[in-house]
């Protein structure tokens, strides 16, 4: 049981802000990721979380306690480190034995020789409960080893079964798999939901990866410039971002940003183009965005971008053309599946047509802007 | 350079650069060639400067024996021999080795205990005028101990302290260079390692001890060798504090016993215990002479 609750948090080092006024919610058994680019705050976010940081204004609250000025240890959280933190010197089980070891405990019992020797049966059962848990990750056989001894991905596993072990309120973890090549990073992502899931336990985990918090998450919190742009579930913050931020930050390749305007009527244009789409504003600039996979290619009509394709990538299932607009200065990437119509070739002509159903439409100042794909009468009138 | 050509080539920069080192190392061994060739030679070769680096070992008469009254037969005595047990009876090297080894292990001991928690404030910890502490220990490195040694000695004498255990081991008990040493190697060790002991509920001393030592272990070698070296050959401090009490005499202080005396110097006996106050050194450094030069690599990085 534990609700995470973090108020209006502020951090600053030195002058400058890390952290401007950070609200969030985070239910139990909730699996929920903090992502962005590097240097908007999400791991200063989690470290205040774990008490490693002091925030200069603010609460952390967990289940309804505030927790604000308590030391890391008595939060009953535990957390992965990036770089695993494993303690060079002692083997996976003494590791894994020191969280115990240090909450279940006196301090003679703690003591070298004599302590186990005391304290039978206290060893036994964390003994037991380091085996337990060396059991659900599969690490058995690495447990007499040093970190030194074992590969990225096993100190991973080690590191998580130090956090496993003391069945804490809730895992923080602070991007935990950027250290493993990508097969191992893609397997581990999957384990990990799977860990949630049958720990029941609440996750805060921290990524720049939003491949990561794409996948993994229940909800994700899009964070920048020490804010949180947006907060929801990953399907939600795909289609429907609040901002043109988070818009670009999510989603690979990235989405199609486009210069466009609107009309007397409305109407948004994209260079001569008029969709028939429609955005009640009273601003004629506004950038509209489009994912690759909501581009395709057409014949030549009115309502199609015309341009010639610069570049192919070919993933296997996917083709993704780049293709050049006059004027504009980045290539439109458009997606295709392989086995999907005509295959372009390079400087091939082509005709592209929008997706008006998925098509966002974004302020100047990058706020999204509601679309519609009608008129609306009060802009009629 | 070389290393860029497998091959063999004759480079003058090369050979130029390796006859000065040769040089050098020449300059520097001579010393430990005369005495151990001393130490080995009767008085009457060293004096003639003959016998080459063994000496003949011919037996010659022991003057002091005769003196005591036995007969000229029994006071023939091997050179080498007689140099090595003059050495130990002479004066009491074992008492003196002793002193030596409890003496340079408390100031080890002490130093570390103290320059763990110092160095790892200053690597990991924040806090105000942490630069300005830090600082202040930098320029501590740049006082020489000849400088504050009149000051410590009226202290240590005014506390009653002089001619004590205390004396030769108190004034080495914060060594600037140890903190220094430390703190460059702690800011090293990443601090998720730091936290994560946090999280696991250390506290900081708890960190110092069970995370932070054992990961320090090269960097203590290191500076244990820097320390012990510099504190068993130390001849200027225990020859100020300990005036009379020869059951405190260090090695090198032992060396004086044969400095001196009425009937002249006795070179054979003297190089002897030279050698044998030189040797455990020698030992300690060919066993541990990779972490000697890595604790040099390491301090000269930063």
């Amino acid at each position: 049981m534990s609700n995470i609750r973090l108020n209006t948090i502020t951090k600053k080092f030195g002058t400058t802000d890390v952290l401007k006024g950070v609200d969030l919610d985070i239910d139990d058994k909730e699996f929920v990721t903090l992502v962005g680019p590097s240097g908007c705050g999400k791991s200063t976010l989690l470290r205040i979380l774990a008490g490693l940081e002091q925030p200069d204004e603010g609460q952390v609250i967990i289940d309804g306690k505030n927790v604000t000025s308590m030391r890391p240890a008595d939060r009953n959280l535990s957390m992965v480190f990036q770089s695993y933190a494993l303690y060079p010197h002692l083997t996976i089980r003494q590791n894994m034995m020191t969280p115990l070891k240090l909450r279940d405990l006196s301090t003679s019992q703690r003591l070298p020789l004599i302590g186990p020797f005391l304290a039978r049966k206290e060893y036994k059962e964390l003994f037991s409960q380091v085996d337990r848990t060396a059991k659900i990750l599969k690490i058995t056989e690495l447990l007499d080893r040093k970190p030194g001894q074992l590969s990225g991905g096993q100190r991973q596993r080690a590191a998580l079964g130090r956090a496993m072990v003391r069945n804490p309120l809730a895992f923080l973890m602070d991007e935990p798999l950027s250290n493993l090549d990508a097969a191992l990073r893609v397997h581990m992502r999957a384990e990990l939901t799977q860990l949630h899931q049958r720990l029941g336990a609440t996750f805060v985990y921290v990524t720049h990866d939003q491949a990561e918090a794409l996948t993994m998450s229940d909800r994700m919190a899009v964070m920048m410039h020490g804010k949180i742009l947006q907060y929801g579930s990953p399907e939600d913050i795909y289609q429907n971002p609040a901002n043109v931020e988070v818009a670009k930050f999510i989603g690979s390749p990235a989405i199609n940003i486009l210069s466009a305007s609107v009309n007397d009527y409305a109407q948004i244009c994209i260079q001569n183009l008029i969709l028939d789409l429609f955005a009640p504003t009273q601003e004629p600039n506004i950038t509209i965005g489009a994912r690759p996979e909501h581009l395709t290619f057409c014949d030549d009509n009115p309502t199609a971008l015309t341009g010639f394709v610069q570049h192919i990538e070919n993933l296997g299932a996917d083709l993704y053309y780049h293709v050049k607009i006059k004027d504009e200065q980045r290539p439109l990437i458009v997606r295709s599946a392989a086995g999907n119509g005509k295959r372009h070739q390079i400087d091939d002509l082509v005709h592209v047509k929008f997706d008006l159903n998925s098509t966002l439409a974004f302020a100047a100042d990058g706020t999204r802007l509601q679309t519609h794909r009608k008129l609306m009468d009060e802009l009629a009138s | 350079m070389s290393d860029q050509q497998p091959t063999f080539r004759f480079s003058t920069s090369a050979t130029i650069k390796h006859a000065v080192l040769i040089l050098g190392a020449l300059i520097v061994l001579l010393p430990f060639y005369v005495m151990v060739s001393y130490s080995l030679k009767s008085p009457a070769e060293i004096m003639q400067n003959t016998g080459g680096f063994f000496g003949a070992q011919i037996p010659f008469r022991d003057d002091y024996c005769v003196k005591l009254g036995n007969a000229i037969a029994d006071c023939m005595v091997t050179p080498w021999i007689y140099n090595y047990t003059t050495a130990f009876e002479k004066a009491p090297l074992v008492r003196y080795l002793l002193n030596g080894v409890i003496v340079t292990v408390s100031i080890f001991f002490i130093q570390v205990i103290i320059a763990l928690p110092c160095a790892y404030a200053l690597a990991k910890l924040k806090f105000w005028g942490r630069e300005t502490v830090f600082a202040l220990v930098l320029f501590c490195l740049l006082i020489p101990v000849h400088a504050i040694a009149l000051p410590l000695y009226i202290m240590l004498a005014k506390l009653g302290l002089t001619n004590t255990y205390a004396a030769l081991i108190v004034p080495w008990t914060i060594s600037v260079f140890g903190i220094f040493l430390m703190r460059q190697f702690f800011m090293t060790v990443p601090d998720d390692l730091i936290d994560a002991a946090r999280m696991d509920g250390m506290g900081e001393y708890s960190i110092i001890w069970n995370v932070m030592l054992p990961t320090a272990i090269p960097a203590l070698m290191a500076f244990a060798i820097f320390s012990v070296v510099a504190h068993w050959n130390d001849y200027f401090w225990p020859r100020i504090v300990i005036t009379g009490n020869r059951e405190l005499f260090t090695p090198p202080l032992g060396l004086r016993e044969f400095k001196g005396d009425a009937d002249g110097d006795n070179f054979g006996p003297m190089m002897a215990t030279a050698v044998i106050i030189v040797t455990p050194l020698l030992a300690a450094f060919a066993l541990a002479q990779r972490r000697f030069i890595e604790g040099i690599t390491l301090s000269g990085m930063k």
